[in-house]
């Protein structure tokens, strides 16, 4: 297809308009299903979706997913959903945001069944076949444009291949938002009465280890096209942020930084380490073993090869020919590309077990409890904005089910608050302006001064930033005031060079702005990092300086907001509501 | 994780470029190529979406040897693929992607 060249001068950029009840940024899972039930609640909305990429294969579920992790199986209950995701979660969660996301965990699995995703069933083909407590399996590699195929069909727009910029505000109300095509170089315009936020967590904020110098910059485990956007656009505009400091480090395949529950969860295959002693039942037993909270486990291998005992395994030897087909099977419905690595490794994994690793750390709400801090209808601080699935904070161990389904709660909030705005303000001329400066400087010094730093480059210096000095995987998660404060004063450097970026063509640009929003996510996140003086999860948040839990401080939510007026971010705590009664750190 | 295109099967129809969720496919001179092969996620799609099955996912060699080969031929509700590792043994999985 034919690509936009850039604009030499700034009034080259043709400038589209678009008038929609409910704008849905990013059309990945969340943002579908955030569609699809807005339509469903009232048809006569117009709901539109921007989307970065493609609705077909955008987002998390690009390549698809082998299993739901958060199904509400015959029996159980929601209470004890909370009590595990809390104690997963080392006691921090929002208990009203998890209580409504597990009313509705069901439902966006059973319809994506119906609409034709396969879900495979036990014997007796009564249930679901279990992978876990709250895991089922599913053959899910075509998951994506099954939901994209729904989202269109109910009347939903999509507007692919539009890069969201910024929010566009009517006073303190969020009216809409600004994005440029990638593909047409246009710049969007495009005003809502509620606007929902569905661009997933950030990826690409740390180096990580399996980066050489050619072909592996994004060998990673979540999405790298999911950079932070969504955060970044709220931060701007001073919206409140939850739980940033409690990061996403996994334990992954070694190498090919991969998914690992599809082989430790769904064939119960214990991590080994060098001296093949069983590391959680050996060395964590008073932790809980095997049943340790999901950040013990993350850290395990980094621990062991610390301490001199990696590499480490999961110890697949003790699979049965049987068991390996299948695990291949469901690889091959994620990430099919982990079946071509044992092939290019040549490795019989009966014999040769399958290596593990910690992965670099991201930032996602659906995982851990990073995000927008919203109430229980998914409205942020910012009246008009809504949230929903990896963007959202306060609920972790939400997954695909517990992202589609705060998807659905956050488009009846919007497809209520739609009723109750004008929304016919015009917007200010001079905002539009700008933000096309804005969103297109990078080209324009490109076409009138030539030199400057390439997006690549900036990203890969604040990439080695955060690995070094805010606890990265090379660093083994580990960090200290003094290393942060090293961060934090590069990065006030590197969003002072933003300046000298320069875009070849409209790709560039959108890498460029890529790197702006991953800056901006980075120096908050190191922020609630440096606040929060003691180690409560070791490995997702390791303070080197304070070893310990301190209880008395800490016992909440680290919270900030960045302040447009003075371009300062403060940070704060919320106290912990607690309705689901009980030891936190038990089931 | 470098998608490699057959040029000689390859009939620049685009769907590549179309789907790809990282913006790396084009086609250029009537062939598609990925612009920064280091940017790709292996996520498959411009594999699955390709109509001349023209391009093959390679693992980085960094992390993986050469030639191990993961082919999936597109069916309307199932994927039949076929992985070939370093030493020349052959897997075939029948994956059922759709119900009926």
């Amino acid at each position: 297809m034919t690509r936009a060249v850039l604009p030499k001068a700034i009034d080259e950029v043709q400038e589209v308009y678009v008038e929609t009840d409910i704008l849905i940024i990013g059309a990945g899972n969340a943002g579908c299903f955030a569609a699809i039930e807005a339509k469903k609640v009232n048809p006569e909305l117009k709901v539109l979706l921007m989307e970065k990429a493609h609705i077909d294969r955008s987002g998390c579920l690009a390549g698809g997913m082998d299993a739901i992790n958060t199904y509400l199986k015959k029996g159980r209950t929601i209470e004890e959903f909370v009590r595990w995701s809390r104690s997963q979660a080392g006691g921090i969660i929002r208990e009203d945001l998890t209580i409504s996301m597990a009313e509705l965990l069901n439902k966006p699995i059973e319809e994506w069944e119906k609409w034709g995703m396969p879900i495979k069933y036990d014997e007796d083909g009564e249930e679901y076949k279990a992978r876990g407590k709250w895991d089922i399996t599913i053959s899910g590699s075509e998951m994506k444009p099954i939901l994209a195929e729904k989202t269109r069909e109910m009347g939903c727009e999509v507007l692919n291949r539009v890069v969201a910029t910024n929010y566009i505000m009517d006073g303190e109300r969020v009216a809409g938002a600004y994005g440029f095509g990638v593909r047409d170089g246009k710049m969007y315009i495009i005003k809502a009465k509620a606007t929902l936020n569905a661009t997933g967590g950030a990826s690409g904020l740390y180096k990580p280890y399996q980066n050489d110098g050619h072909d592996s910059h994004h060998q990673l485990w979540y999405c790298p096209y999911n950079v932070g956007t969504g955060y970044a656009m709220g931060i701007r505009k001073g919206a409140e942020m939850t739980t940033f400091e409690m990061r996403w480090c996994a334990t992954r395949t070694k190498d090919f930084n991969g998914p690992i529950d599809t082989i430790s969860l769904g064939y119960k295959t214990p991590m080994v380490n060098a001296k093949g002693e069983k590391i959680l039942e050996e060395r964590y037993a008073h932790l809980g073993g095997d049943a340790a909270p999901r950040y013990i486990r993350a850290n395990v291998p980094m621990e062991e090869w610390r301490d001199g005992r990696g590499p480490c395994f999961v110890d697949t030897t003790v699979m049965t020919e049987e068991q390996v087909w299948d695990m291949k099977y469901d690889y091959l419905n994620e990430r099919p590309t982990f079946v071509l690595f044992l092939a290019s490794r040549g490795q019989d994994i009966r014999k040769d077990p399958i290596e593990i690793y910690g992965s670099d750390p991201y930032i996602v709400g659906g995982h851990t409890a990073s995000g927008y801090w919203v109430d229980v209808k998914r409205e942020t601080t910012l009246p008009g904005l809504f949230a929903c699935g990896d963007v959202a904070g306060g609920a972790p161990n939400k997954f695909v089910g517990g992202c589609a389904a705060e998807g659905i709660i956050a488009a009846r909030a919007a497809a209520k608050y739609c009723c109750i705005i004008d929304g016919t303000a015009p917007i200010c001329k001079q905002e539009i302006e700008t933000e096309k400066e804005r969103v297109f400087k990078p080209a324009l010094r490109k076409a009138s001064v030539g030199d400057g730093v390439k997006p690549g480059e900036m990203e890969e210096r604040l990439q080695r930033l955060m690995d070094e000095y805010a606890g990265g995987v090379h660093q083994f998660f580990r960090m200290n005031k003094e290393s942060l404060a090293y961060a934090l004063r590069h990065l006030a450097i590197l969003k002072d060079q933003i300046k000298y970026l320069v875009a070849a063509d409209l790709h560039e640009l959108m890498e460029a702005h890529e790197v702006i929003d991953r800056i901006d996510v980075a120096e908050v996140l190191v922020h609630h990092l440096m606040y929060r003086e003691e180690t409560r999860w070791p490995g997702w948040q390791t303070r080197t300086d304070f070893p310990e839990k301190d209880n008395e401080r800490f016992d909440g939510f680290v919270n900030s907001r960045f302040d447009p007026d003075s371009k300062t971010i403060q940070v704060f705590m919320r106290p912990y509501v607690q309705t689901v009664p009980g030891d936190r750190l038990k089931l | 994780m470098p998608p490699v295109v057959v040029a000689s099967k390859c009939t620049g129809c685009g769907a590549c470029e179309n789907i790809c969720p990282g913006d790396l496919m084009a086609v250029e001179k009537g062939k598609a190529c990925c612009r920064t092969k280091r940017d790709c996620w292996d996520c498959m799609s411009c594999v699955k979406a390709c109509p001349a099955q023209a391009i093959e996912i390679r693992i980085p060699y960094q992390l993986g040897y050469y030639p191990a080969k993961l082919v999936p031929e597109v069916k309307e509700k199932s994927i039949i693929w076929t992985c070939t590792d370093i030493y020349g043994k052959v897997e075939q999985f029948h994956v059922k992607t759709r119900n009926e």
